[in-house]
Parts: structure tokens; C-alpha cells; sequence
């Protein structure tokens, strides 16, 4: 008996639609429904009109903003190094930037928090922006240095033969010929930080509470109309800037890559 | 020549990287104005000395001048010198426009000035109304075209083209060669270019330096280069050739092929080996056989165009390749003659293999990382430095590298009409030659062995 090739996907086209569709329409029906199954708009309503979730989800996305930019200043740098054949030559120092990430993200949240209540630091807004930094930054550093290693050498040796001193280079051809790593890191970083609660959970004692906090707390006490609407929210926004993110990226790429 | 005239000299210059000597003490002088090609295989240091010019490299050992000036220490963005890259490396995050005027902008030319420079430059190389092109969307030819516009635009003094035309197919090769002489004739700058396609090195230059295994083989003019090739290297990389072992038996007078022929070399002393080349379009070949210098059997013909190339059994054992606007059809016998003026006679490198070796004990005698049984030699003993010797028939080759006390691969092959000459390139990275009659390809891994009895060994001088 032959197997049809297109009826290989099927197990992937099964596992999609119960762990990713289903869910999302889940999410959609609870969140236009009040207690009782009717339909309503009270769910999404509700989050415009409350002043704590707007403020919330502002704090969220300016923790998000701040995270991505110490992630992208610490990140470029080291990934530009790692991918220098004159300043590094060792495949081992790449994979030591890159081993945390073997490591639950969880667990190394809780190590930060436990080594800063060792040392006695107050809790808040430094540490919270500390622990994502740790946690988020190799996935800065891995889009880029990829760029970087992959980028033919030719170019920024074309430059400095037309006359571009070394910071010329690096910014008239190196950087903007990066741009795609960067884009792809800015996306890796800033996504899951906008939804992230167990890092500002550990790390702030709950004090500061993120956008995905809120969530949380409201499945968890079985607001579960609430907290689907407020998903959804969410999800539509990080959506939307997906959106501009992948017009950015494709305009780059059309002068992009060889 | 007067001092003056030399825009570039390199002066003793060597370059290794890691173990591998790229450079080995080369010397060359470059005049102002001249089509200079460095022409040799791949991996005979000429791109290496292309990017000493340009500054991307620095010499190990000897100094680079530019204008008398040593310039071996200035960073390349600082050097009057520009560079057409093997893969044209234009900046594929800007337009044509941009692309060419990009070294404009950095030195502060007025706006104005880069607009006209950039719309001249690309009239020069045919490409006027491509300023806002993305160079992605660009041929080959037309990238190639933007990156020369892009280096010429800056004025240099002299033009650096690494490879330029190797990713072109062969007619818009030829199209852009004819163009590259025109434009250097236009400019009058020095342009210095790099290839290993010898074709093309006799079409542009005006100077050809032949290099190879790190070193200069020759200078000289292409008809120099290709009518009197210092050493059989040459001679067989430059076009097609017949490359033939002889002896000298007196001035004007050398045999090879079993014959004696009259030519017109002199001052190669009284019956010494040599090599001798023909150039296959220099025998002339005939039915009659009775007024021929010898005879032979035609063994195959093809036609290639222009000409028939035809493969010769000679009386006496030699193929010889001949090219000829008639074709003899296989089978026939023919008689040949070569003129005099026609046999160009050439030192030889080397007559067998001269390596530095150790004795381990009387019998045993170790070189290039292996142990060689030698024959009881007396006088010597263990720990002895010692020069060995042997000929090029004493080398034995295997299909596999357990066979032989040492390994190398197939570095290069001669054919020498009756037999190969190879070059074989050890894993300890020394060269050893040999003479055989087996079929051989270039890069085929082999074990080396050298029979006992051929092993030549006296004490080295403790100088």
C-alpha cells in the first residue's frame, strides 16, 4: 500500500489545529463572553476603561522597549567580536554566550533571585530589567552574530579600499548590512518580554506587575473572561508590530543580502 | 629605466601563513602607465602579492614602495590605489549611484563635482541611466562594469584587478577584455591585474610576471614569455606545448627525440641535459617522408577551429601534439621538420632529488618524515647529517598512502612525450619529482617509496 507524500502532514495538521487553533478560538469566544455565555464586549471594554491594566500594559511595553535596548547595545558589540576573525578565534567562546540558553529560564530566574537576596539587593525595577537582560540577551546576540559571520568579508574590505577608515566601515557598510540580524533579535527579544510574569514575579516579588501578570492573575483566580479578552489584546498588538517589523525586514532584504 | 618610472616595487619580499611560504623572497618593479598581469596557478601567492599592494596584507620580510615611498605600514583606506574585487563586492544596501560615489563622499567631494565624476565614469564603462539600479538587479557584466566605475571614479594611480573576469561567461570575458585595454590605454594609469588564465594574460598586458609556488619563474613581455619560456614550468602554462628532455651536445646543436637538431642556442656548455619546447604549431608535418628531419605516425586528429591538432607517434617512441591548417588522417606516415629558430632550449631546474635527511643507523636514513632503507653506507653512522640524493626514476608511487614510507599528492604533471614528469607535494610539505610512465591525476593522494640502491647519501657540510 502507498502512502500518499501529502498525507504525511496530517499528524502536524492535527497537532496544529488542537494546540494552536483550538486554543486561539478558545481565547476569542471567552473573551466576548460575560459569566454567564452571553455575548458581550464588556471583556475588551473593560481593559480601555481601567485605568490600572492601561497603566499596566504602558509599564509592560516601555520594560519591553527598555529590555530590547540594553539587549541590543550589550548584544551588538559582543556579537561583533565573536564574529571577528581577528578578535576571536575560537568557536568555544560563541557557544559559551550561547550556554545559558541550555539552562530553564526559570530555574536561572530563580538563581538570579535567590543571589540577590544573598547579597542583599532590594528588589524592583533595576533587578527586574537585570534578569530579562540575562535572559533575553543571547537571543540578540545569535541573530546577529549570524549576520555578521555569514557577511562576505569583500564588502567592508571594498570599503576601506575606497578610503573608509575603520569606523567608517563599520558604519557605512557593517552596521546597515547587519541590519537584518538586528531586526530579527529586536522581534526574539522584545515578543516574549511585552508577555512575560515569572521573571517580574521573582525578581520584583510581584511589586511590578507586567502585562502578563495581569493575565495571569486572572486566570488563576477564574476570570477567565477577562484574562482571554486581555490575551487577545495582547496578541493582536504584538501582531500589529510583527507586521511593521516584517515590511522593515522585507524592504531590507530586496537591498539586502547577497 | 630610470628610477622615475617605477610606481610600485616590492623588494625581497616574503609572506608565510602558518607554515605554508606564500611569498618566497620576491622582487619585482613596476613601471607607470604599464598593464602589469600576475598570472601563475591557484595558490602561487599572486593574489597574496596583489593585496601587499593594496595594503591588506602585510609583508613578513621586505618592504613595498609606492613612489619611493615605503608604504608597507599605511592601512589600505589611506593608499592612492584602487581595487576591482573577484566577486565585484558592491554594497548591495546601496544604488549605482551611491555605490560609485561612495569613496567621493568620504574624501568631501563637493556634491556637484560627485554628480558629474559618477555620470562620466559611467559613461566610460556603458552604463549611463543605471544611477538608481539596485545592483542586485544587475548582470554580471553590468556588476562587473559598476565595480570598475566605482574604483576609476576615485582617480587612482593605479588600478588593482583581482580575478575581475573569472565569474564572466567566455564571450562577455572577451567583450570586457578588449574593453579593460581600452580603458587602461584611455587612462594611462597603472593597472595591475590578477589571473591564471594565460589567454587572458597575453591579450592585455604589457608586462607578465609568471609565478609560481611563491616565486617569480619570469618577467617579460607576453611574445617574450611565450616564444622563450625560461623553464618548463612556464612553457607549459603559458599556451600548448611540447615539452621534450635533450641534451646539448655543442653550441647550436641539441638532440632530443633521439634526433640532432640544429638551433640557436648557446652557453648551455657541451653535452648537458636540458629541457626542449616546441610549440605544437612549429613542426611542420608532411606525407613525404624522405626530405623530413624524422618520421612518425599521426595517432589522432581533431579539428579545433582554426586549425587540426594532431597527436604523432614518433620513429623513435615520442608523441608529439602538432597543430596544423591540414589534417593528416590518423594512420598516415608523415615526416616532420622543426626549424632551428623554432627549439627553444632551457636549464634545467634539477637533475634528480636533493633532500636534507638524518642516518637513524648505517642502513637507514631518515628524510621528508620518513625512514628510507639506503644500503649499508660506511663511514656513517646514527645521528649523522647527511644530503640525499636520487634520481627521478628511483621514486616509486602507490595507489595507497600505506604503501609507501611517506605520503604526498599529485602537485603538478608534465608530460614529456615519453613519459610524465611529476611533482609531488609530501604531507611534511617538501616536493619531491618523478619520472614514470603511469597515468596520474593532479590531486591523487599516493605513498612514496625510493628504491635502496639508487639512494645517493654524502655527509652535509657542517657549513
Amino acid at each position: 500500500m502507498t502512502i500518499k507524500r501529502s498525507s504525511w502532514s496530517i499528524p502536524y495538521l492535527i497537532f496544529l489545529l488542537i494546540f494552536v487553533v483550538l486554543p486561539l478560538v478558545l481565547i476569542a469566544i471567552y473573551a466576548f463572553q460575560d459569566g454567564e455565555g452571553g455575548f458581550t464586549f464588556a471583556n475588551i471594554a473593560r481593559f480601555f476603561t481601567d485605568s490600572d491594566s492601561l497603566s499596566t500594559f504602558a509599564l509592560s511595553l516601555e520594560v519591553a522597549i527598555e529590555n530590547t535596548a540594553i539587549c541590543l547595545l550589550l548584544g551588538y558589540p559582543a556579537a561583533y567580536i565573536l564574529a571577528s576573525k581577528d578578535l576571536n578565534r575560537s568557536a568555544v567562546t560563541v557557544i559559551l554566550f550561547i550556554l545559558p540558553m541550555w539552562i530553564n529560564a526559570l530555574m536561572r530566574t530563580l538563581a538570579t533571585a535567590e543571589l540577590f537576596n544573598v547579597f542583599g539587593v532590594t528588589l524592583g525595577k533595576g533587578t527586574l530589567l537585570f534578569g530579562m537582560a540575562y535572559d533575553y540577551l543571547p537571543f540578540m546576540i545569535y541573530p546577529i552574530y549570524n549576520t555578521l559571520n555569514k557577511m562576505d568579508k569583500s564588502f567592508s574590505e571594498a570599503a576601506e579600499d575606497l578610503g573608509a577608515t575603520p569606523a567608517q566601515v563599520f558604519r557605512k557598510v557593517t552596521l546597515p548590512l547587519s541590519m537584518p540580524g538586528v531586526t530579527s533579535g529586536i522581534m526574539m527579544v522584545f515578543m516574549p518580554t511585552v508577555s512575560t510574569f515569572a521573571i517580574s514575579e521573582f525578581l520584583t516579588n510581584n511589586k511590578i506587575k507586567l502585562f502578563g501578570t495581569i493575565i495571569q492573575e486572572n486566570i488563576n483566580s477564574s476570570m477567565w473572561n477577562y484574562g482571554a479578552a486581555l490575551a487577545l489584546i495582547m496578541l493582536v498588538i504584538i501582531g500589529i508590530t510583527t507586521l511593521f517589523n516584517d515590511e522593515d525586514e522585507a524592504g531590507k532584504a530586496e537591498g539586502g543580502l547577497i | 629605466m630610470t628610477q622615475n618610472d617605477v610606481i610600485i616595487r616590492l623588494e625581497n619580499v616574503s609572506k608565510a601563513f602558518g607554515d605554508k611560504q606564500v611569498l618566497d623572497n620576491i622582487s619585482l618593479d613596476i613601471k607607470k602607465g604599464e598593464f602589469v598581469t600576475l598570472l601563475g596557478p591557484s595558490g602561487c601567492g599572486k593574489t597574496t602579492t596583489l593585496r601587499l599592494i593594496s595594503g591588506f596584507t602585510t609583508p613578513d620580510s621586505g618592504t613595498v614602495y609606492m613612489d619611493g615611498k615605503d608604504i608597507s605600514g599605511i592601512p589600505p583606506y589611506k593608499r592612492p590605489l584602487n581595487t576591482v574585487f573577484q566577486r565585484y563586492a558592491l554594497f548591495p544596501h546601496l544604488d549605482v549611484y551611491d555605490n560609485i560615489a561612495f569613496g567621493l563622499k568620504l574624501a568631501k567631494v563637493p556634491e556637484k563635482e560627485i554628480e558629474q565624476r559618477v555620470r562620466k565614469v559611467l559613461k566610460m564603462v556603458s552604463m549611463t541611466d543605471y544611477e538608481d539600479r539596485d545592483v542586485e538587479s544587475l548582470s554580471g557584466g553590468q556588476q562587473q562594469r559598476v565595480a570598475i566605475a566605482r574604483a576609476l571614479v576615485n582617480q587612482p594611480k593605479v588600478l588593482l584587478l583581482d580575478e575581475p573576469l573569472s565569474a564572466l561567461d567566455h564571450k562577455m570575458r572577451q567583450d570586457m577584455q578588449i574593453e579593460l585595454k581600452e580603458m587602461h590605454q584611455k587612462l594611462g594609469i597603472t593597472f595591475i591585474y590578477v589571473t591564471h588564465d594565460q589567454e587572458e594574460a597575453l591579450t592585455l598586458s604589457d608586462t607578465i610576471v609568471v609565478m609560481n609556488e611563491g616565486k617569480i619563474q619570469q618577467i617579460g613581455t607576453p611574445a617574450d614569455i611565450y616564444n622563450e619560456p625560461v623553464n618548463s614550468f612556464v612553457a607549459d602554462f603559458i599556451g600548448e606545448s611540447n615539452i621534450l628532455n635533450g641534451t646539448m651536445i655543442e653550441d647550436r646543436k641539441v638532440n632530443f627525440i633521439g634526433h640532432d637538431f640544429e638551433c640557436v642556442d648557446e652557453g648551455f656548455g657541451t653535452n648537458n641535459p636540458v629541457d626542449v619546447v616546441i610549440r605544437p604549431e612549429d613542426i611542420y608535418i608532411m606525407n613525404n617522408t624522405t626530405s623530413a628531419q624524422f618520421t612518425g605516425k599521426v595517432t589522432s586528429c581533431i579539428f579545433k577551429g582554426v586549425h587540426y591538432e594532431m597527436l604523432v607517434d614518433t620513429d623513435s617512441g615520442y608523441e608529439l601534439m602538432i597543430q596544423d591548417y591540414n589534417a593528416f588522417e590518423p594512420g598516415s606516415e608523415v615526416g616532420m621538420i622543426i626549424k632551428p629558430m623554432d627549439i627553444q632550449v632551457m636549464r634545467k631546474e634539477r637533475l634528480c632529488n636533493t633532500v636534507e635527511g638524518v642516518m637513524t643507523d648505517e642502513s637507514h636514513v631518515e628524510f621528508l618524515d620518513g625512514e628510507f632503507e639506503c644500503g649499508a653506507k660506511a663511514g656513517l653512522e646514527a645521528g649523522d647529517e647527511v644530503t640525499v640524493q636520487f634520481g627521478f626514476d628511483a621514486v616509486e608511487l602507490w595507489d595507497h598512502q600505506e604503501e609507501g614510507q611517506i605520503a604526498g599528492e599529485v602537485y603538478s604533471i608534465l608530460y614529456k612525450g615519453d613519459h610524465y614528469h611529476l611533482t609531488i607535494l609530501t604531507e611534511s610539505r617538501g616536493f619531491l619529482y618523478v619520472d614514470t610512465q603511469d597515468i596520474w591525476d593532479k590531486g591523487d593522494l599516493v605513498g612514496i617509496t625510493v628504491k635502496p640502491s639508487e639512494i645517493k647519501i654524502c655527509r652535509r657540510n657542517d657549513n
